[in-house]
């Protein structure tokens, strides 16, 4: 009767990887991604459809890719801030409007103020999982050579902004 | 001093804990009076100083004792008594004696209720809870002890979580807790039918009025959590499939099917070990929701205190408790055998297919809410799981669910007649169907498949758990009624059917609109418009807001005012919002301040939620179907003396 052994297996199956899991702090990932190139992408812009939005956009300079979603609270919570940096900041920020739907996302747009230089709009999170999205907000920091040199989760805060951000970018030049 | 008393409190709760826990295991082992007669005592006493250390705790909130770390780090002089109060459980430490009390307190109601169960069943079943409890005192005091001295004491404390003090989430804790905490006894039940080997029919019997209790409970806590999420967060959602949300729904889904798979087995004794596992699952689902919510393990918008030890701690407990459950049930389980069988149309054949689909529902939550980490661990580290997800993939077992739903409840035992069924179902399959047409196109003027398919399935369910009822009433008094259990059931599922149509109105009519509005602006969604008045300052007990004074209008006429809010807590610096709220049991016109664009503008955002009342309403009727259940009589007769020194010969022998 081995049928009645299996929940047993199961869940002692289970036991070492809640284990594991609890020795890793889910708000630090580290991405594979770190110190690699960054993934090629092109997507349809969120605003004008007919154009593309892609890592063609931004070659050759520091930028910020900022992953967001409508659905998503964190993403409310970091805007205020998205949008101080898009004023004072020298590295221009690119959306990726993740698993999100178009009219949502522009209205969002317009009522809260766009910080972003364009967005790219993934509707179905293909690009996303290129860049090893865990979950809405997600915020890349890529280097002028297109290496991934940073990578936060969780909303964005002036003050994770300076003592993690900031840093980085004097070490690499920032933008001239 | 009154915080050491606390603590020395809880010590000896510990101790008595522990003798609960040993002494009438043994006992019912040896069929020793003297030992089993232990159980009560001390869980009475158990319970006694568990209250007594809960109430020394909840005086240092009273009388803000900053010497308390717990107290300065959760509370603060200016915060208003009630908050007070419920900030005792507003953390980690406090809210794990909180559910340490609801422990001990489910476990005197069983001393007192279970009189008529064989002494050494109810022996166990208290050991079992004893042991329980020993191991969360002990979690309590080696990681999370809430008596801990502060020195020097700060002249004021760091202020309760802004997000908690509102009179929603000061009562959502202890009730979820009592649903989550509820389970244990079922899962007691089971491991003390599993210790005797004597699992005939009657352990369902007594496990039923307990698993529905504590799934009321659950069901009420999980509404109000909800309802809170909805006016406090300041989107106007009613539910995000956040980890921590999950970990409630899980263990009220399991819940459920375990309710559904006991009558089973009560009435037929058949699903005999299925029953045994399920009430093992709902418990162990609400442990590991303990600890997917204190261990830190899950990003959550939640948030609570995390802490490595304590999620070692409660993991090494969980292991314990469900490695020990399951290993019993792979040694006892193969015995049990049924030899009666059913029909395809009978009333059995819904109600397994009731239990697959929730577990069908209960694994995709699961799956969904543990993937991120799994994939994590398995340095795979490429996953993302969010509402889209878990909206299509709960869908798919849910909707045959609900479809069935209305034919379960009118099948009978054994076998059911097809023709019977057909006449009893006419009419509900005739109002569904209008419905399905009638509800999207006439009421909101759009078609649309889902929204159909949703309107088919709520009307269906609400006219079958009418007809029982209805039919009784029409019948003379006093004539063959309804039973309790019958009516509760009915009821219950008409709570379904009414949480389905919320639903469904909800997600496919809601309108919202984001505006950035000046005093004198207005905006018009669904035919209401909305007109900003003035923006002034309010003054709160420990917060300062700005308060949106916004008048709405229907064709012309005033209907009404709200004044939402965007407050800033003073002593921790973060804002929250206060949604104004017009409701109607037909709609909610919902508006919340975003942010401050410009000097006197505001984004505002003003939605029309028709139906959302229903979403809660339909909780709030699942748990009276529940409350009305447990009333029956068949729960309260004795049992017939042969009966049970019948079941005592049989143990001892």
């Amino acid at each position: 009767m081995t049928r009645f052994i299996l929940p047993l297996i199961a869940f002692a199956v289970l036991i070492p990887v809640l284990m594991i899991g609890l020795t890793r702090n889910p708000n630090e990932l580290p991405s594979p991604l770190l110190q690699k190139p960054a993934p090629i992408f092109e997507l349809p812009s969120l605003t004008d459809p007919a154009q593309t939005v892609g890592s063609a956009s931004y070659a050759k300079q520091m930028v910020l890719i900022n992953v967001w979603a409508t659905w998503c609270p964190g993403c409310r919570q970091e805007h205020g801030f998205l949008l101080e940096l898009a004023e004072e900041s020298a590295v221009p920020i690119f959306g990726l409007n993740w698993r999100d739907n178009r009219p949502d996302a522009l209205r969002w747009l317009q009522t809260l103020g766009d910080p972003y230089v364009a967005s790219a709009y993934d509707e179905d999170g293909r690009v996303g999982i290129d860049w090893g999205v865990y979950g809405a907000p997600e915020t890349f920091l890529v280097d002028a050579d297109g290496i991934v040199i940073h990578k936060h989760i969780a909303p964005l805060t002036r003050e994770i902004w300076e003592r993690d951000f900031v840093p980085l970018i004097n070490e690499h030049g920032g933008n001239k | 001093m009154i915080p050491e008393i606390g603590h020395f409190a809880l010590i000896l709760a510990l101790s008595l804990a522990l003798c609960q826990g040993i002494l009438p295991l043994i006992g019912a082992q040896r069929n020793d009076a003297a030992m089993m007669a232990v159980a009560r005592t001390a869980a009475t006493g158990q319970f006694v100083f568990v209250a007594f250390a809960f109430a020394c705790l909840t005086w240092a909130f009273v009388q803000s004792d900053f010497s308390v770390a717990y107290v300065a780090s959760h509370s603060q002089l200016a915060l208003p008594t009630v908050y007070k109060i419920s900030a005792v459980w507003g953390a980690h430490e406090g809210s794990l004696l909180l559910w340490v009390l609801i422990l001990s307190a489910w476990t005197v109601a069983v001393g007192k209720f279970s009189h008529d169960l064989p002494e050494s069943f109810s022996a166990r079943v208290i050991g079992v809870l004893g042991l329980l409890s020993t191991g969360f005192l002990l979690f309590t005091l080696l990681t999370s002890n809430p008596f801990v001295r502060l020195s020097p004491a700060p002249p004021d404390g760091a202020d309760l979580n802004p997000l908690l003090q509102d009179p929603g989430l000061a009562i959502h804790p202890p009730i979820l807790y009592a649903g989550y905490v509820g389970f244990s006894v079922a899962f007691a039940f089971a491991i003390a039918a599993m210790l005797s080997g004597n699992l005939d029919q009657k352990w369902a019997r007594w496990t039923r009025p307990w698993t529905t209790a504590a799934w009321m409970f659950l069901t009420v806590g999980i509404a109000l959590g909800s309802w809170w999420a909805y006016y406090e967060l300041g989107w106007g959602g009613w539910w995000f499939w956040d980890p921590v949300e999950n970990a409630s729904f899980m263990p009220w889904l399991i819940g459920t099917a375990l309710i559904h798979s006991l009558a089973v087995t009560e009435k037929r004794g058949l699903f005999k070990s299925w029953t045994l596992l399920l009430a093992i699952t709902a418990f162990s689902l609400s442990l590991l929701g303990t600890f997917l919510v204190r261990s830190g393990i899950l990003v959550s918008v939640h948030a609570f205190a995390t802490d490595p030890t304590r999620g070692f701690f409660i993991l090494a407990f969980l292991g314990v408790v469900i490695l020990g459950a399951l290993a019993l049930y792979a040694w006892r389980a193969p015995d049990l055998d049924s030899p009666a069988g059913f029909r395809p149309l009978s009333r059995e054949t819904f109600l397994l297919l009731n239990n697959v689909l929730l577990v069908i529902a209960t694994a995709l939550v699961f799956m969904g809410t543990l993937a991120p980490l799994v994939v994590e661990v398995m340095n795979a580290g490429k996953i993302s799981v969010g509402p889209p997800w878990f909206e299509l993939a709960f869908a798919i077992p849910t909707i045959p669910l609900v479809l069935l739903m209305a034919v379960g409840m009118h099948s009978a035992w054994r076998a059911q007649d097809y023709r019977q069924l057909a006449g009893r179902l006419r009419v509900p399959a005739l109002l569904a169907v209008v419905a399905g047409v009638a509800i999207p196109t006439v009421f909101y003027g759009r078609f649309g498949l889902l929204v159909s398919v949703g309107a088919v399935a709520a009307v269906w369910i609400i006219g079958a758990a009418l007809v029982d009822p209805i039919r009784s009433w029409r019948r003379a008094a006093g004539a063959t009624g309804l039973s309790r259990s019958m009516l509760g059931m009915s009821v219950a599922h008409l709570g379904v059917g009414l949480f389905t149509l919320g639903v469904t109105v909800v997600s496919a009519f809601n309108i919202e609109s984001d505006q950035a509005l000046q005093p004198g602006n207005s905006v018009e969604i669904a035919g209401y418009q909305f007109e900003l008045r003035e923006l002034r300052d309010v003054e709160g007990p420990n917060y300062s807001a700005i308060e949106g004074v916004i008048e709405i209008r229907k064709n012309g006429e005033i209907i009404g005012q709200v004044r939402p809010q965007k407050r800033q807590y003073l002593v921790q610096q973060n804002w929250m919002t206060e949604a104004g709220i017009l409701a109607l049991w037909n709609r909610d016109l919902f508006v919340a301040l975003g942010d401050q664009l410009g000097n006197d503008t505001w984004s505002v955002r003003v939605q029309y939620k028709p139906m959302i009342r229903f979403i809660w309403l339909g909780a709030l009727v699942m748990a009276l179907g529940g409350l009305i259940a447990i009333t029956d009589r068949r729960y309260r007769v004795r049992q017939r003396v042969t009966e049970t020194s019948a079941t005592e010969a049989l143990e001892s022998a």
